[in-house]
């Protein structure tokens, strides 16, 4: 018999707001020497007051919007109470029964599966504890720091209905999630910055049973590891109930290096949070205007930014993978206005340009080949001055120096020969070089012909048109 | 007459026509602590040296010519639960031992912008929590009328700072009563606003909901005064009050004809003294007098406002509270096993008796399980309550009865039973419940300890309140009811 999945997903995203939830600090907290980017508030000290950050509350709606949410007219902060280091305040501002939004809805890109989204709420982020130990883990350390840089950065968290039978459709939606909140411009979405967290609630069952025990998984740090995981915990699960054991409700977590999870507490521990709303803080109203103007405001988003790109020509895969980080869509766009072949530039980043970027571990927007000079290196192809195999080289060179295209075609002499008599000296040089290759040729070995366009290209350096080699190859031999 | 002893309107006068000096003003407020803090302990600390340099200095400006705010030399005493930058603030905590505040309170940059002269941070119940300021970490507050007695609470050090003349004017929170109980036993005028209409921006919490902060004064107009200083909408506090103060020391001599007065029904109720129910009949009787029509009043859920209290707060309190954990301020422990052992020592031993039982009580009623029961039930009577209120100024504008059911009760009477500490607040919780304003001022008997009169407004009702007490304060001071310092 066999045994089906279900995932359910609570993912944080860090707003790009200036300033933090309820001060004026900045959000821009990374590299900072510790404890220096705070104020009264973010502090906690005693007699200080939270303020609410419109634009995180316009940030948060915009959220709402694109995940199809029903977006509630009246909601209101409440206090989640618990003792940590981190929170300065020992509880968290943070939202309850009434969300920003909810009951929402998100198409996944590839499966085109419709997933819930329960709710999408603001809260304010915690600081960060230092184990200063060669691990950085808190059971080595005899003493940890605290730094309350980010403490107060707003925070959407997305709840999505237990709708993911597999971890790669929970790996999809993340990422579709990630595309949507950098399309919305409201988060960088970087899981390795931690900007995007995401954790996962796991359970599976028998075919035909009811509902398994749920663990909840913590600590996946990007898309493999949210997915290698998911795919972890679904196999020790399903081990544990072939072996007569049981799920225990309990949180884990994930670690990379040891790739499993490990308990880190169990259900009798589980905290008395004690909500009530915030009586710091006034309700928050939204009313039609509000929304009205944030919704003739939103940006497209990657589902019709996708059907846009396949109409210019672009297959879906293609269109998916460019959408899927918004920076990679972006530079797309770009260089289109400059060479109007969308397939061919599809094909140039998804191809050479990743292959590249991949290797130096860049993102896109931080290459040194601009946009329009890809734009000018299609154009070069197109006109016969280069061949195909020579802008790879051409674009190898731009990509390490920045470079125009035209400007290494010059200097390195890469213009392409198309002067038939220059060829056809060529092509008699590697003829009487190669009698042995003729002659089998000549028996029906025709593959043989390809060896000898080679051999031509070989002695032109790359340079020789490949359609008039083979045009005089033909005729010659 | 000493200078301790006027009140701050008169004293500003006299300082702008050159009558006085700042200088003498303060040395006078001095003298007197000299004099008595001893004994009655206002204080947790006295800011003696730089009040008098800051007088100075007022003084030299004054002399080149320059024109300063009415109450610019005044001294006033602030509550230690008001963060004043570069000061120490303890709440009277021992939990909060060594913090120095970084940044001012809202209603101190107010003060300060008017040259008023901060003179010291006053004594309380331990993070506002208490009815007598005996439960402080630093030691009693004795009443400057009668050294036996509390002198109410929690704001005992700054109704008894005014009282004795260790300072002109101060300011006090009100969470259940604070400012106008303590001023009632000590027989000056204490004023809450209505919620939101003074910043709490800097105020030290103890329920949020609440708090409000206000001014302990001499008489009325200084009330008056010193409300206009410190109210104010304040971009810190979300839930301060977008609305324009009023000039109220300009309004206090207007008719009150036009204002409808009632008297709370259940001022005569079991527990009440009879010497509070005697000062209260006076007032009716000068208010007929007055040819004031009074009118009586029924608030059907006032026996619910106590119990409704006592939930209310002190879930608001555990929760504003927790972050005294000996991690980033105040008394810390050096050696700990754990983050949990750390937490455990600070709290027990910086934490107060009185503090510890309302922390669990309001852990209690927010826990699940009881949240619906405790905290969800008395929000639904504090919407009763209000509506109680709400009924009542519909027939009239101001309502009065007694601040506290007794006069001030001597030191030790009541610290073995919570439960009748927590009874002297009785009349002053609605008022905090429902969010309105309210006053405290002083009637004095035959040499007996002051009654309190509780005069209760609307929600910004604070000219009628103004205007009705001003009245009934020149009445007193008339039939020799009045007792001045």
């Amino acid at each position: 018999m066999g045994y089906e999945t279900v995932i359910g997903l609570e993912v944080h995203c860090q707003l790009l707001t200036d300033s933090k939830l309820f001060c004026g600090c900045s959000t821009d907290y990374i590299g900072k020497e510790p404890n220096t980017n705070v104020c009264p508030v973010c502090l906690g000290l005693p007699g200080s007051l939270p303020v609410l950050n419109k634009k995180a509350l316009e940030f948060a709606l915009k959220a709402a919007i694109a995940l199809n949410c029903e977006i509630l007219p009246y909601s209101h902060f409440y206090r989640k109470n618990y003792f940590y280091p981190d929170l300065p305040k020992a509880y968290q501002i943070t939202q309850y029964d009434i969300p920003v939004g909810r009951h929402g809805w998100i198409e996944l890109p590839y499966s085109h599966k419709r997933i819930g989204i329960t709710r999408i709420h603001l809260e304010e982020d915690a600081g960060k504890l230092v184990h200063p130990t060669k691990t950085g883990r808190i059971e080595h350390a005899t003493y940890s720091l605290v730094d309350y840089n980010r403490a107060g950065v707003p925070l959407i968290e997305i709840v999505s209905e237990p709708d993911f039978s597999s971890p790669s459709e929970a790996r999809e939606y993340l990422m579709e999630l990630r595309s949507i909140v950098q399309h919305l411009g409201i988060s960088d979405g970087n899981m390795e910055l931690g900007s995007m967290r995401c954790d996962a609630n796991v359970s599976v069952h028998r075919e035909g049973e009811g509902l398994g025990v749920k663990v909840e998984l913590k600590n996946m740090n990007s898309f493999k590891a949210l997915e290698r995981a998911l795919n972890y915990e679904v196999e020790r699960q399903i081990k544990l109930i072939k072996s007569g054991g049981r799920v225990e409700q309990e949180t884990r977590h994930w670690s990379e290096p040891e790739k499993k999870t490990i308990s880190l507490r169990g259900k009798e521990e589980a905290q008395d949070y004690r909500y009530f709303p915030e009586p710091d803080l006034l309700p928050i109203y939204v009313d039609e205007e509000i929304l009205e103007s944030i919704k003739s405001d939103m940006p497209e988003l990657p589902a019709n930014r996708r059907k846009r790109f396949v109409s210019m020509g672009i297959g879906e895969k293609e269109a998916s993978i460019m959408v899927i980080e918004k920076s990679i869509g972006d530079y797309f766009e770009e260089a289109v206005k400059y060479f109007g072949d969308a397939k061919s530039i599809a094909n140039w980043i998804l191809g050479d340009f990743l292959g590249e970027l991949n290797r130096a571990g860049l993102e896109i927007q931080d290459s040194r080949v601009k946009p329009h000079q890809l734009g000018r290196l299609l154009t070069l192809i197109k006109d016969g001055t280069i061949s195909g195999k020579i802008a790879k080289k051409v674009f190898s060179i731009m990509f390490d120096t920045g470079d125009d295209p035209d400007e290494i075609v010059k200097r390195e002499g890469l213009v392409q020969i198309v002067d038939r008599s220059e060829i056809e000296k060529v092509v008699e040089e590697v003829l009487s070089a190669n009698p042995d290759a003729v002659e089998s040729y000549r028996k029906g070995k025709a593959n043989i012909f390809n060896f000898l366009v080679g051999q031509v290209m070989k002695a032109t350096k790359g340079k020789a048109n490949p359609n008039v080699v083979r045009d005089i190859l033909q005729k010659k031999i | 007459m000493e200078l301790f002893e006027l009140p701050a309107w008169k004293l500003g006068k006299m300082m702008e026509s050159g009558e006085v000096t700042a200088v003498e003003v303060v040395e006078s407020v001095l003298s007197r602590i000299e004099e008595r803090e001893e004994i009655l302990h206002c204080y947790n600390e006295v800011y003696g040296e730089e009040a008098l340099q800051e007088a100075e200095e007022i003084d030299k400006r004054r002399k080149g010519g320059e024109k300063l705010p009415p109450f610019a030399g005044i001294p006033v005493a602030v509550k230690d639960n008001i963060c004043v930058k570069g000061k120490d603030i303890t709440c009277s905590s021992k939990i909060l031992k060594g913090f120095i505040s970084p940044y001012d309170a809202t209603v101190i940059r107010k003060i300060k912008s008017q040259k008023m002269i901060i003179i010291g941070r006053t004594n309380m119940d331990e993070f506002a929590m208490g009815s007598s300021t005996e439960n402080s970490a630093y030691g009693v507050t004795r009443n400057p009328l009668d050294t036996s007695k509390v002198p109410g609470g929690s704001s005992g050090g700054s109704a008894a700072a005014v009282a004795s003349g260790e300072a002109i004017v101060a300011l006090g929170s009100d969470t259940g009563g604070s400012i106008r109980q303590p001023a009632a036993f000590c027989g000056v005028v204490g004023f809450k606003p209505t919620y939101g209409l003074v910043s709490r921006y800097g105020l030290i919490a103890f329920a949020s909901s609440l708090d409000q902060i206000g001014p302990i004064t001499k008489d009325v107009r200084d009330a008056a005064a010193m409300l206009e200083i410190i109210a104010g909408k304040d971009n810190y506090d979300s839930t301060s009050l977008p609305v324009k103060v009023p000039h109220y020391s300009t309004m206090l001599e207007d008719d009150i004809s036009e204002i409808r007065v009632g008297i709370m029904e259940e001022y005569n109720a079991e527990g009440v003294s009879e010497e509070v129910i005697e000062g209260i009949e006076e007032v009716i009787d000068i208010f007929r007098t007055m040819r004031v029509n009074v009118k009586s009043v029924s608030f059907p859920h006032m026996e619910y406002a106590l119990p409704c209290y006592y939930i209310i707060a002190p879930a608001e309190a555990s929760s504003n509270l927790a972050r005294y954990d000996g991690v980033q301020y105040g008394i810390s422990e050096e050696t700990v096993e754990d983050i949990r052992e750390l937490y455990r020592k600070v709290r027990t031993s910086g934490f107060g008796k009185e503090v510890k039982r309302r922390i669990m009580m309001g852990t209690y009623v927010l826990s699940s399980g009881y949240y619906d029961a405790f905290y969800l039930k008395a929000q639904k009577v504090r919407t009763l309550i209000r509506h109680d209120f709400e009924r009542a100024f519909k027939d009239v504008d101001v309502i009065i009865g007694p601040t506290s059911p007794t006069v001030a009760f001597g030191i030790g009477e009541r610290t073995a039973d919570p439960i009748s500490m927590y009874l002297s607040d009785i009349f002053t919780i609605p008022a905090n419940l429902a969010g309105i304003s309210a006053i405290s001022i002083p009637l004095f008997k035959d040499g007996n300890l002051p009654v309190g009169i509780h005069i209760v407004g609307k929600a910004l009702g604070e000219i009628d309140i103004l205007k009705v007490s001003y009245k009934l304060e020149q009445e007193l001071k008339e039939r020799g009811l009045y007792h001045g310092i």
